[in-house]
């Protein structure tokens, strides 16, 4: 009887150490949609729709909060803030993040800038222009990544898209974020650096 | 019969011994001091609330709204903080479909020192896939961005690991009876990407702008629950800022301008 308890015991340190070893986090991942462009390069578009994926909305003095119950900080220095949060889409419309878009005026410049989070990528953080572009475009450069996006560079548009639909379940319209993506170029041993 | 209760009795045995070595194992213990804390580098502090009730949106997938006692203590393992707290305001919009489902969210007032309001931070953290609870490695890949109206914005990039966070609160506070945990625990949560345990930090606009640097984020707790997550914590972001640029001058070209004899 000794024996068998001394077995169960080593069968019982094998089994549940085998259970946390094979104990896995697994992302779900969809298939990235990344379009070849013709100047080198990639590129990938993703899509909000307002404003069911709208998280949030924080600003100074609104009058309807979103969410609801939410209690935007009253601070001189927010004054000028405005930041919201979404979930994002891909091109085949399937939520596959989070983001958010924060604008600040005031000091030496206008700050307009977007963080994606994909969560089984990684992140990137976008600087755009404070002014739109002809056409109601505004662009912004790609500034930093983790992961999946960290040796990338290249620049990011953003434009809101009315909605002409009639169908009264369908969005507004929708925030339309096109991403180039630029990779780094790694000098191979013999290769030297162009001066 | 009493032979298979014996197999069954030291099957159990074994997996009681398994889990006591790894919840004590002391060769998974706390990192030593971060090198940020005693830089002599210039560095930014920030203090935030990092209890969800008291941040201005907190948002994950929900679920511990729904999930049974048990189905949440299993949850623990994975994510201590995401398994336990509600979203907040409560009709926030939460984060269930299956690409954002182990994500979580949070926009915080940010406070220097002084708790002063100095800009607003938004953090998003994922689990990891490169997890390892056998190695006491619970990690979370996360990022932060921070605008500090004035001062510029900063991207923080970092790997955390709850791993400490759940040995000596959440374990503790699961066993408790009353299901919480009251103390005081202090941890450096960020242990990568960089080569020393720190975050990566960059900054879109502002004074810092390209300029590269490194960060900490630590977590101080005084309570924790079991149903309701955090209930006294405050979180501490610090970046070690680098000398000015306009005062670097290329060691390599010196021109006219420098002090290079």
């Amino acid at each position: 009887m000794l024996r068998n308890f001394f077995i169960g015991t080593l069968l019982g340190l094998a089994g549940a150490a085998a259970a946390l070893y094979g104990y896995n986090v697994n992302q779900v991942r969809e298939v990235s949609i990344v379009e070849v462009i013709p100047d080198g390069g990639n590129r990938e578009s993703f899509h909000i729709n307002i404003p069911m994926d709208r998280i949030m909305i924080g600003a100074p003095g609104q009058t309807g909060t979103l969410p609801a119950g939410l209690d935007w900080p009253v601070d001189e220095i927010l004054a000028n803030v405005r930041a919201e949060m979404f979930k994002i889409r891909n091109a085949r419309d399937t939520v596959i993040g989070v983001a958010v878009r924060a604008a600040a005026k005031g000091g030496d410049e206008d700050i307009i800038e977007w963080v994606l989070h994909l969560p089984a990528r990684g992140s990137v953080l976008v600087s755009m222009e404070a002014a739109p572009r002809e056409g109601g475009y505004r662009l912004g450069e790609i500034r930093a990544g983790s992961r999946e996006f960290s040796p990338l560079h290249g620049f990011m548009t953003e434009r809101w898209v009315a909605n002409n639909s009639e169908d009264e379940d369908a969005p507004s319209g929708h925030i339309e974020l096109m991403a180039s993506y630029v990779g780094e170029h790694q000098l191979s041993d013999d290769e030297e650096p162009i001066q | 019969m009493k032979f298979v209760i014996a197999l069954v009795l030291g099957i159990i045995t074994g997996a009681a011994i398994f889990a006591a070595g790894i919840i004590y194992n002391p060769f998974t213990a706390h990192r030593g001091l971060s090198p940020l804390l005693v830089t002599d580098a210039e560095v930014i502090t920030l203090n935030f609330s990092n209890v969800p009730a008291e941040s201005i949106v907190y948002t994950n997938n929900g679920e511990s709204l729904q999930q049974s006692p048990l189905a949440r203590a299993l949850r623990i393992w994975k994510a201590p903080i995401r398994s336990t707290s509600a979203p907040h305001p409560a009709k926030v919009l939460q984060l269930w479909e299956a690409p954002i489902r182990s994500t979580e969210a949070l926009a915080t007032v940010m406070r220097d020192a002084r708790s002063q309001t100095v800009g607003i931070g938004f953090k998003f953290s994922s689990d990891s896939e490169k997890s390892r609870l056998l190695f006491g490695e619970a990690i979370a890949d996360s990022v932060w961005y921070i605008l500090l109206p004035g001062q510029g914005t900063f991207f923080i990039e970092q790997t955390e690991n709850y791993w400490p966070f759940l040995r000596e609160v959440a374990f503790p506070a699961w066993r408790s009876s009353a299901n919480n945990w009251r103390g005081s625990w202090l941890g450096d949560m960020t242990t990568g990407p960089g080569a020393l345990g720190t975050a990566a930090v960059s900054s879109g606009s502002g004074r810092q702008k390209g300029v590269q640097m490194n960060g900490l984020e630590s977590l101080s707790t005084r309570a924790f629950s079991v149903d309701s997550g955090l209930v006294g914590a405050e979180g501490r972001l610090i970046i070690e800022v680098p000398e000015t640029k306009d005062e670097w001058v290329d060691p390599v070209e010196p021109t006219d301008n420098t002090a290079t004899p």
